[in-house]
């Protein structure tokens, strides 16, 4: 009987292997909304969608505006800046992405970005850095007129938050 | 090592108790009667130092928690009304802050002394490793401490550290998101950050004691690094190390209160006196001294490898450089345990030690020019340092003669 059962698989093996994947199941089931409870809440989530109107922003000049808790940038570009960005070819980028790619058709002039630099999320300095964009004082990431990275430890664009124009002047972000 | 225990219970009560909780003998053997080496030197007060910073911390923070009120519209105000109203409340604010400081120049002597004395050699690797975790555990314990007054260096130091963890392919967002209670570091990121901060200091502590558990299995390392014999060449812990200990502490308290009386805000930032703002970052963000050279190794990545981006290059880099920490028994073969009798390993000793102060140095730089550049060679250095120092180190060195025992060394030096 001893030899047979170190070889063979009984009903009494199955039974502890069921009965310990059930407690594991269990267990992980309990553990998950303790650890979920830390995820955003209702009322975070609840912020997700906001309007602005860009019209009194001058141009030239930039606002940062508060999306989800996040800063974000509205820059009123000028040609120059918009031409200074279309210049640059693809090749020289480190996260390549055109200027067309960058705003909305027919809005060129309004460059809409969350303000926290891909590296580790400061918000970079307006006209400033290297290529007449953003400049990063944390770790010295240098973005273009664009909001592409160019130089430094960041490794992508600022990202750009999904938005829509609803007129001219009105867009809606989230 | 309950041999060499004299405990014999002295009363009726004394000894009704000794066969049910041993807690008196377990006291005696372990405080009092611990068989220490003779010939330990003030390096090795840190230990007891750092028992003295982490009992100064907790008692100073139970007391702030009942002032303070962890909410982003009010935590600001608290930490002043603490510093202003509360009786007493600016010396035992000042003491919780400039404390933080002290134990990490404590620690930082005492991982160093480690290093040179080559105390995470067999048998005491665990000994080592719990050390390391509980360095880890006081970084952690440090950074969320330091959110709390949720000052612009609080704010942004808690979006960094946290923007770390999203580096991470795949899971990052997700987790950067499950770390922050939302998207962006807010409300519910300094409500977990002061729970945390409450729990992790017990932690430690109870890792601690591990590690004094891991310490008084193959006894102390000393100076000579050469093992114990007989019992000539210990002493027994009281009265001859709880001396020596108490006066070390004291010694170390001088520093420690002058800044607490004259200077309590020198180890910090000015910029922290402003309440944090989501939408602009301080000119220069720096994190605390003792964070320096690790920042300095995080930021020095800033390009790619391969294809691992500059951001996820620094994290590893960052990780790795406390990470290596955790596998340097096994770096370094040799079987001499003391710097002192080993002349090659003195001196690459030293350049390491002069290379992380650069890197503190470093860390606190601008992330500009020549820096990035100096900060490159010393974080490859750092590198270079366990990963093919050591190792060939072991293998190429002639170590001088060892003392045949540790009585012996101490009567000899005693002669010259």
């Amino acid at each position: 009987m001893a030899t047979q059962a170190q070889h063979s698989t009984t009903r009494r093996d199955f039974i502890f292997v069921a009965t310990g994947s059930v407690a594991a199941v269990g267990a992980a089931a309990t553990v998950w909304p303790l650890i979920n409870q830390m995820n955003p809440d209702a009322s975070t989530l609840a912020l997700a969608s906001i309007e602005f109107d860009v019209s009194a922003i001058p141009e030239g000049q930039s606002v940062t505006i508060m999306w989800r808790g996040l800063p974000v940038f509205v820059r009123h570009r000028t040609p120059a800046e918009i031409e200074e960005a279309k210049a640059v070819p693809l090749s020289d980028l480190k996260d390549p992405a055109t200027d067309e790619q960058r705003t909305k058709e027919g809005h060129e002039q309004w460059l809409i970005m969350i303000a926290n630099c891909t590296h580790l999320g400061c918000v970079p300095v307006g006209d400033a850095g290297d290529f007449d964009g953003w400049f990063c004082p944390c770790h010295g990431s240098h973005y273009d007129t664009a909001g592409r990275i160019r130089k430094g430890p960041a490794p992508t664009n600022l990202v750009l938050p999904p938005y829509e124009f609803l007129s001219d002047t009105l867009v809606q972000i989230g | 090592m309950s041999e060499h225990s004299t405990y014999t219970p002295g009363n009726g009560v004394e000894k009704w108790l000794d066969e049910r909780l041993p807690i008196i003998r377990f006291s005696k053997e372990h405080l009092m009667d611990f068989p220490t080496p003779k010939n330990l030197n003030y390096w090795w007060t840190f230990g007891a130092i750092l028992v003295m910073c982490l009992g100064i911390q907790i008692v100073t923070g139970i007391i702030l928690a009942m002032h303070y009120t962890p909410h982003v519209s009010m935590a600001f105000d608290s930490v002043e009304h603490i510093r202003r109203d509360v009786n007493g409340g600016r010396m035992i604010q000042a003491f919780h802050a400039v404390g933080a400081s002290m134990f990490f120049a404590a620690v930082y002597i005492h991982i160093f002394r480690g290093m040179y004395f080559g105390s995470y050699k067999a048998p005491r690797e665990i000994l080592w490793i719990l050390g390391v975790l509980i360095f880890v555990l006081m970084m952690a314990t440090a950074f969320m401490g330091y959110v709390l007054p949720w000052g612009q260096m609080s704010g942004w130091a808690a979006t960094v550290i946290t923007n770390i963890f999203a580096a991470i392919p795949v899971i990052g967002t997700p987790l950067l998101e499950l770390l922050r209670g939302g998207f962006s570091v807010g409300n519910p990121t300094l409500n977990r950050f002061f729970s945390l901060h409450y729990l992790l200091p017990f932690v430690i502590a109870a890792v601690v004691a591990l590690h004094i558990w891991a310490l008084h299995v193959p006894g102390n390392n000393n100076p000579t690094g050469v093992d114990v014999k007989d019992s000539r060449d210990t002493l027994p812990f009281h009265p001859y190390y709880t001396m020596k200990d108490a006066f070390g502490m004291v010694l170390f308290l001088i520093p420690f209160v002058w800044f607490a009386f004259f200077a309590p805000d020198i180890l910090g930032h000015p910029d922290n006196y402003i309440q944090f703002s989501s939408t602009v970052t301080p000119a220069h963000i720096v994190p605390e001294w003792y964070f320096l050279p690790f920042y300095a190794i995080l930021r020095a990545i800033d390009f790619n490898i391969l294809f691992i981006d500059s951001k996820l290059g620094g994290v590893i880099f960052f990780g790795g450089s406390i990470v290596i920490l955790f596998f340097l028994p096994w770096l370094d073969t040799s079987k001499v345990r003391s710097g002192n009798f080993r002349p090659m390993f003195k001196w690459f000793y030293w350049l390491f030690v002069i290379n992380f102060v650069a890197l503190t140095y470093l860390g606190a730089a601008p992330a500009e020019g020549i820096y990035v550049v100096l900060a490159k060679i010393c974080t490859a250095y750092y590198f270079i340092h366990f990963l093919i120092v050591l190792p060939l180190l072991s293998r190429i060195e002639t170590p001088r003669p060892l003392p045949t025992s540790i009585s012996e060394s101490v009567l000899s030096k005693s002669h010259a």
